[in-house]
C-alpha cells in the first residue's frame, strides 16, 4: 500500500496557503479560505469569495434552517463541509423577480408542489433550477459554496477575509 | 477526409518516421527526443514530452482563453475565431532582439494542422494527457499511436454532471477507476430523492468522487454552468505543461491538497509572486499574468471561468480592471 492521503479542508482543520510576493500587490489575488470565512460568518450569510463581473461564489455557513429562496437563473451549490439538506418546492406561482439576478429571499413558505430533496456531504454538489424555491438545512453546522451571480443577497468584505 | 483536414501542409516521414509540418512561415519537425521548431527569424528545440503535453492541451481545449505558452518561446494566442502562433512574442529578449514572430491563422487551419501532428507524433503507450507517473515515454523513432487518448473529447456539461440528459457521472464501468493518489476519497453519491415529474431538475452528484475518477492531468472541465459562469475543475499532479497566460481574470479554488503557482508578468515573464494555495484556499489570477502550477500530490482543482466572449476586449482596452476585486 502507498496510502497516498488527500487532504481535504474543514471548519475543525484547515491550513491556509500564503502568497509570496516577489513584485505585486497581495490584494490583486483576493486570496481567501472557504473554511475561515465560513467560520467568521453568521449561519446563511452569503459572502462573496471570487467573483468575477457579474458572476460570483458564495460561502454559506449552513446552520439550522435556512429561509426559503428563488433565482431566476440556475445555480449550484457544493458542499464543501458537513452535512446539508436542500428541500426543493415549484411555487404555484411566479415569486422570483424577472430579470433580477442572484439568489432572492422568498417571503415565509412559499406554496407549490415538492419537488425533492437532496441531502449533500463533503464534495457533492446540486443544481439549484431556476425558478425553483429552495432552503438548506444543516443539523450540524456545514459550509456550502454556492455557484451564482451577484445579486440583493451577496455579502462583499474582501478587506476582511483576504489577504493583504 | 473533412475540408479541415485537407488544409494540414505535413510532408513525409523522415529517418525517424515522423511527418513535418507547415503553417505558414512556422515548420516542425520531429526526432527520437526533440521537436524542432523554424521560423523566418529563428529556430528552436523543445523537448518532445513537453511539446507533446504542451500541443494536447492546445488542441483539446481549443486553444484555450487567451495564451498558451509551450516554453518560453513558442505559444498561442486564441481570438476565439483565429489564434496567432508565436515565437518569442512574450519574451523580453527576442523582442528587444526583433527576432519574435507571429502569424495569425483561422482557428480550424491551425487546430487541424495541431491535431494531424499530435496524432502522428505520439506514440503507442504514451498519453500526453495522463501524469508522466502513469504513462510510457516518448522518446524514440515512430512506433504505432495512441489515437484514442490524444483525441478525447472534453467534459462539457451544459447545465451539471449528473442532470438526466447532460455529462454522466464516472464509474468503473464506465471505464474511470479511482486514481492511485484519491483511493482514500470517499465514494458516496448524495441522497437524491425526487418527486415524479421533477426527475429533469432535481440532480446531485459527489464532485470529489467525480473528480478522484479522472484519468488526465490539467484538464479543466466544465462540470456546471450558470449563464457564462464555468465550474472547470481539473486534476493536477506534476507540473502544468504549459504557462497559461491570461486574457480575463480566473479564480481558482484549491479543493484538496496543495499547489504552488509561479506567476509571472504576461508580457516579459517578469516573475510576480508565488501564490501556495491549500484546501478550501480561493486565490484570483490577475487578467495581466502568465502562471504555471506544481503539485506534488495529485490534487483537485476547481478553476472558475467567465466565458463572457466581451472580456477580453474589456480588458485589452482598460475598461475592465486585470484585477477582480477593489479593497
Ligand atoms: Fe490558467
Amino acid at each position: 500500500m502507498t496510502g497516498y492521503k488527500t487532504v481535504f479542508g474543514s471548519l475543525d482543520s484547515f491550513e491556509k496557503g500564503r502568497i509570496e510576493i516577489i513584485d505585486d500587490d497581495p490584494k490583486h489575488y483576493a486570496f481567501s479560505n472557504v473554511f475561515e470565512v465560513a467560520s467568521k460568518s453568521k449561519a446563511y450569510e452569503k459572502v462573496a469569495v471570487a467573483l468575477n463581473q457579474q458572476y460570483v461564489l458564495e460561502v454559506i455557513r449552513a446552520e439550522g434552517e435556512s429561509g426559503w429562496y428563488v433565482c431566476d437563473h440556475d445555480e449550484t451549490v457544493l458542499c464543501m463541509d458537513g452535512e446539508v439538506r436542500v428541500e426543493f418546492v415549484k411555487p404555484d406561482e411566479t415569486i422570483h423577480k424577472v430579470g433580477t439576478d442572484g439568489s432572492q429571499s422568498v417571503a415565509g413558505v412559499p406554496s407549490g408542489n415538492p419537488m425533492g430533496n437532496v441531502l449533500l456531504r463533503r464534495g457533492h454538489q446540486a443544481l439549484l433550477p431556476k425558478h425553483s424555491a429552495y432552503r438548506y438545512s444543516a443539523t450540524k453546522t456545514s459550509v456550502l459554496l454556492q455557484q451564482t451571480i451577484l445579486g440583493p443577497l451577496t455579502k462583499q468584505r474582501w478587506a476582511s477575509i483576504c489577504l493583504s | 477526409m473533412s475540408t479541415t483536414e485537407t488544409t494540414v501542409k505535413s510532408g513525409p516521414a523522415n529517418e525517424h518516421g515522423y511527418k513535418s509540418f507547415e503553417l505558414g512561415g512556422f515548420q516542425f519537425r520531429r526526432d527520437e527526443f526533440f521537436v524542432h521548431v523554424t521560423w523566418p527569424t529563428g529556430t528552436h528545440l523543445i523537448s518532445v514530452d513537453v511539446f507533446l503535453r504542451a500541443l494536447q492541451r492546445d488542441c483539446a481545449w481549443n486553444f484555450f482563453y487567451g495564451t498558451v505558452n509551450f516554453d518560453d518561446v513558442i505559444g498561442t494566442i486564441n481570438h476565439y475565431g483565429n489564434v496567432d502562433l508565436f515565437a518569442g512574442r512574450f519574451n523580453e529578449a527576442y523582442r528587444t532582439a526583433e527576432l519574435d514572430h507571429l502569424e495569425n491563422f483561422p482557428s480550424e487551419e491551425i487546430g487541424g494542422t495541431f491535431r494531424a501532428m499530435l496524432d502522428d507524433w505520439t506514440n503507442a503507450g504514451f498519453d500526453p494527457f495522463a501524469s508522466p507517473a502513469e504513462t510510457d515515454a516518448p522518446w524514440g523513432v515512430k512506433n504505432g499511436d495512441n489515437t484514442k487518448a490524444v483525441t478525447r473529447q472534453r467534459v462539457a456539461a451544459n447545465r451539471m454532471v449528473g442532470v438526466k440528459g447532460d455529462e454522466r457521472i464516472r464509474s468503473d464501468e464506465s471505464g474511470y477507476p479511482i486514481n492511485r493518489m484519491f483511493a482514500d476519497v470517499p465514494q458516496d453519491e448524495p441522497e437524491v430523492h425526487v418527486e415524479p415529474g421533477y426527475e429533469s431538475e432535481i440532480a446531485a452528484f459527489n464532485l470529489f468522487a467525480y473528480l478522484s475518477r479522472s484519468d488526465v492531468t490539467w484538464n479543466p472541465s466544465v462540470v456546471s454552468v450558470v449563464k457564462e459562469s464555468l465550474y472547470c475543475p481539473t486534476t493536477e499532479e506534476y507540473i502544468l505543461p504549459i504557462v497559461h497566460g491570461n486574457d480575463r481574470v480566473e479564480w481558482f479554488i484549491q479543493l484538496s491538497d496543495f499547489i504552488s503557482w509561479d506567476v509571472q508578468d504576461r508580457d516579459s515573464g517578469s516573475p510576480r509572486a508565488k501564490v501556495i494555495m491549500k484546501a478550501g484556499d480561493v486565490a484570483a489570477m490577475p487578467a495581466d499574468i502568465r502562471h504555471q502550477g506544481y503539485s506534488p500530490k495529485r490534487s483537485m482543482l476547481l478553476v472558475w471561468e467567465n466565458n463572457s466572449a466581451d472580456l477580453p476586449a474589456l480588458i485589452a482596452s482598460g475598461k475592465a480592471p486585470t484585477y477582480p476585486v477593489n479593497f
